[in-house]
């Protein structure tokens, strides 16, 4: 009933290739926007910053990162927490050696480093595909938190390879508090997602896209796919490198080359699975999911096991809290294997005819 | 989204109000971001269960601290650095009022909180781990990195070697096997000066994480013939190392590991290859300790023991809780002394008595802990305090300690850590406290 486009007609070229067509979502995303950039930072408590919202939208961003390559261009990565790594160390080293570097510059060349290495190790892309590039992008993960490790000169010679991110300050302003910092990160998140928006449904999009469905035919129609699938690379790294800045100046504060393990880049791979391969909404319901869930589950099990009465120990509560995730993933990965973007989407087309379906 | 986010509020906000109810009589919480779940579980359980069994201990004996009734909350972080920092998140609400030094047994999950306990004003004890340039309180008033730290406990085995091959290392060679890791290098940087200083040679052998293959490592130990070998290894690497060193023929008993190489997890699976080892610790282990056996009396006397499994009692690891555990609650007794007997203490309180702390041979026998760790005593410039280890050796059954305590080479190791305090400092923006005016 409220959610139907009739009436809403377009009669500009510009009104039919809006980003977002419907009235409805327009009204909506503004609300959402509206809600998180004014009504949360008056209301959410600092646990809510650093230990919920703050990682939340970083690693939706990583996820994003991915689901450009991953969703839209059809290169399978197990690289993704090395690349928000290189990002990490990349916007530390801006800062540290460039005298008067803006924190805002160094967070995009950190992310056009992580691009550049992004680019080499999508390189194999051009001969190998599925399975094998991902045992391809699988010696990217290893092979930069060794180069971490490795050479001193990245971490400024700590003893230990582990990195302490300097304080943020823009315009003389100091983002020293988990609300400022959260607004940071709000406002870098929601730009770079518009952008991602905005380019899966352009020329590249499509050739990615393209690529995705079937190479070789993209071939014959006239797509590169040397620049095609590189600059999925480029893109898709770009977003990680952001993200792993961020992941250090905004959420831990100090962070070691072992904390980029593959364990993460399985979990940011799992969100996209999770949330939608190819949607942008899709990474954000992942992260929400992969990341909130076992928190709230922390927090309820305990609280129902008082209800009834049962001895809950938290080492139980983990165990617990495993078995009810893992089910939850197989759930709904036989339930709907297109991921929560897809329920969203079966919502929406719902929604249209309800109350009265034919 | 919106739908998970209500119920977990709710449930937040029940639990919270619940939990503010038990807190009008004096209180000291301790909120523990614990592990025992997760690849080093096994290590958490003992740690942990040895720390909680001695604070209900000193609840059930003496009914608290002069008065004061010790409580705590457990938070599962897996050993995971983003899980550590919820929890820490989650905790810190309640330990505003009162808080106990916070343990996390991760170097990882320290690192991460050392700004942030710095800004909540909560205390973060790092007992043996990192990061061990907080030993430099003038930068990091918060961070405790009691007891000992990698480095210190590096110069100190090098000490022990000295002793064991003739009181001169002039010449001699020995091999630093470690974790490729953060925590593996920590300890590179003493060793080198140590090496500079007494005149041996360093070989230095990196074996990448999770370690269960070292043949080509022990192959170059082989040829090199090293007088010693220094071991610096995590989890299954530990075991590995051992049995490879069977395999080539190296004596373990010149074999050295850290303190994380020296629990009973690293040398039963590997078996007979392990008899002869030595490690370094900063407590010893076993049941012979005075408080560790009434622990037993009291606590499980009760039915009130953490541990399931009772066998853990009198390990490294659980006395090494213990150990935490009396650090934690004499410094709790320290700052009563100061801010008021039978009330509890905040977290800059707390810090305070950290700092301040002197925990004597007299006060350890007292406790019935003489033995179970060195004395120590802090001060604004020495988060340390102590420094010791003591080097125990596998007999195939128990860890039998084989020297006395021994004190790395402060006059070498401090100056380190204040450079690279000092480096923290500039990084960050710190301007360090003056020392001698503290009090």
């Amino acid at each position: 009933m409220l959610y139907r486009e009739a009436g809403q007609f377009k009669t500009s070229y510009a009104a039919d290739q809006q980003l977002f067509p419907i009235r409805q979502d327009r009204i909506g995303l503004i609300l959402l926007l509206a809600v998180a950039f004014l009504g949360v930072p008056m209301f959410a408590s600092e646990y809510w910053f650093s230990a919920i919202l703050i990682p939340f939208l970083i690693f939706a961003l990583a996820a994003l990162g991915l689901n450009i390559l991953t969703g839209y261009a059809g290169q399978l990565s197990l690289g993704t927490a090395a690349f928000m790594a290189v990002g990490a160390y990349a916007a530390y080293n801006f800062q540290l050696r460039v005298e008067g570097m803006p924190i805002l510059v160094s967070f995009i060349c950190a992310g056009l480093t992580a691009a550049g290495v992004g680019i080499l190790f999508g390189l194999p892309s051009l001969r190998i595909k599925g399975f094998y590039l991902a045992v391809a992008t699988l010696a990217a993960q290893f092979f930069i938190v060794w180069c971490l490790t490795k050479f001193p000169w990245l971490s400024n010679n700590s003893s230990s390879g582990v990195i302490s991110a300097q304080n943020i300050e823009i315009l003389g302003y100091a983002f020293d508090t988990p609300r400022d910092k959260y607004l940071l990160v709000l406002a870098i998140v929601v730009l770079l997602a518009l952008a991602a928006k905005n380019m899966v449904r352009s020329t590249t999009g499509r050739a990615w896209m393209a690529v995705r469905d079937m190479d070789v035919a993209a071939s014959v129609i006239g797509i590169r796919l040397m620049r095609t699938k590189l600059l999925a690379f480029a893109v898709s790294s770009f977003y990680c490198g952001v993200a792993g800045a961020l992941y250090a100046y905004c959420y831990l504060g100090s962070v070691e080359p072992d904390g980029f393990s593959l364990d993460m880049s399985f979990r940011i791979l799992f969100m996209v699975i999770i949330g939608g391969v190819g949607s942008i909404l899709g990474s954000f319901l992942g992260a929400a999911f992969i990341l909130l869930l076992p928190i709230f589950l922390d927090i309820a099990l305990p609280f129902f096991a008082g209800l009834f009465g049962l001895p809950f120990s938290s080492a139980t509560v983990s165990h617990i809290q495993i078995l009810v995730f893992g089910a939850l993933i197989m759930f709904f990965l036989i339930v709907e294997p297109h991921g929560l973007a897809r329920l969203w989407q079966i919502a929406k087309e719902k929604l249209r005819l309800w109350p009265f379906p034919h | 989204m919106k739908k998970v986010f209500k119920p977990a509020v709710a449930a937040a906000a029940v639990s919270l109000a619940m939990l503010s109810q038990a807190a009008y009589s004096a209180e000291q919480f301790f909120p523990i971001p614990s592990y025992r779940v997760g690849a080093y579980g096994a290590n958490g359980q003992a740690f942990y269960g040895g720390f909680i069994d001695y604070l209900n201990y000193v609840n059930m004996k003496d009914k608290g601290v002069n008065g004061v009734t010790l409580t705590w909350e457990e938070c599962e972080t897996e050993y995971n650095n983003a899980k550590g920092v919820e929890c820490y998140e989650r905790m810190k609400g309640k330990a505003a009022q009162s808080a106990g030094p916070i343990h996390t047994m991760s170097t990882g999950i320290s690192y991460a909180l050392i700004d942030k306990s710095a800004q909540d004003k909560l205390p973060l004890a790092m007992m043996g781990y990192g990061r061990t340039d907080a030993v430099d309180g003038s930068v990091f008033p918060y961070a405790f990195p009691l007891v000992t730290t990698y480095q210190m406990q590096a110069s100190a085995i090098v000490k022990f070697v000295k002793d064991k091959l003739g009181g001169n290392l002039a010449g001699k060679k020995i091999v630093y096997l470690y974790h490729d890791s953060a925590y593996g290098k920590e300890a590179i940087v003493a060793l080198n000066a140590e090496a500079s200083l007494n005149k041996f040679e360093l070989v230095q052998i990196p074996v990448a994480h999770p370690g269960n293959e070292q043949g080509a490592q022990w192959l170059k130990i082989r040829q090199e013939k090293p007088d010693f070998v220094i071991f610096w290894g995590w989890g299954v690497m530990n075991q590995t190392a051992l049995k490879a060193a069977q395999k080539v023929g190296y004596p373990r008993d010149k074999m050295i590991g850290s303190w994380w190489t020296g629990s009973e997890e690293d040398v039963v699976p590997a078996g007979e290859a392990a008899k002869g080892y030595m490690a370094a610790t900063w407590n010893v282990a076993g049941k012979q300790v005075p408080v560790i056996a009434d622990i037993e009396k009291v606590v499980y006397g009760a039915g009130k023991g953490n541990l399931q499994d009772k066998a853990k009692i009198g390990t490294v690891l659980y006395n090494r809780g213990v150990s935490a555990a009396v650090l934690s609650v004499e410094a709790i007794r320290k700052g009563q002394d100061k801010y008021g007997k039978g009330k509890s203490l905040n977290g800059e309180q707390m810090r305070w008595a950290l700092e301040n702390l002197d925990i004597t041979e007299a006060r350890l026998k007292a406790l019935g802990a003489t033995n179970l760790l060195p004395e120590i005593k802090t001060s604004c410039a020495n988060h340390e305090g102590s420094g010791k280890v003591k080097i125990q050796q596998w007999d195939g059954a128990k860890w039998v300690p084989v020297s006395d305590w021994i004190e790395g080479n402060k006059g070498l190791i401090h100056p380190l850590f204040q450079a690279s305090a000092k480096q923290y400092a500039k990084e960050k923006g710190i301007t360090p406290r003056d020392c001698s005016k503290e009090k």
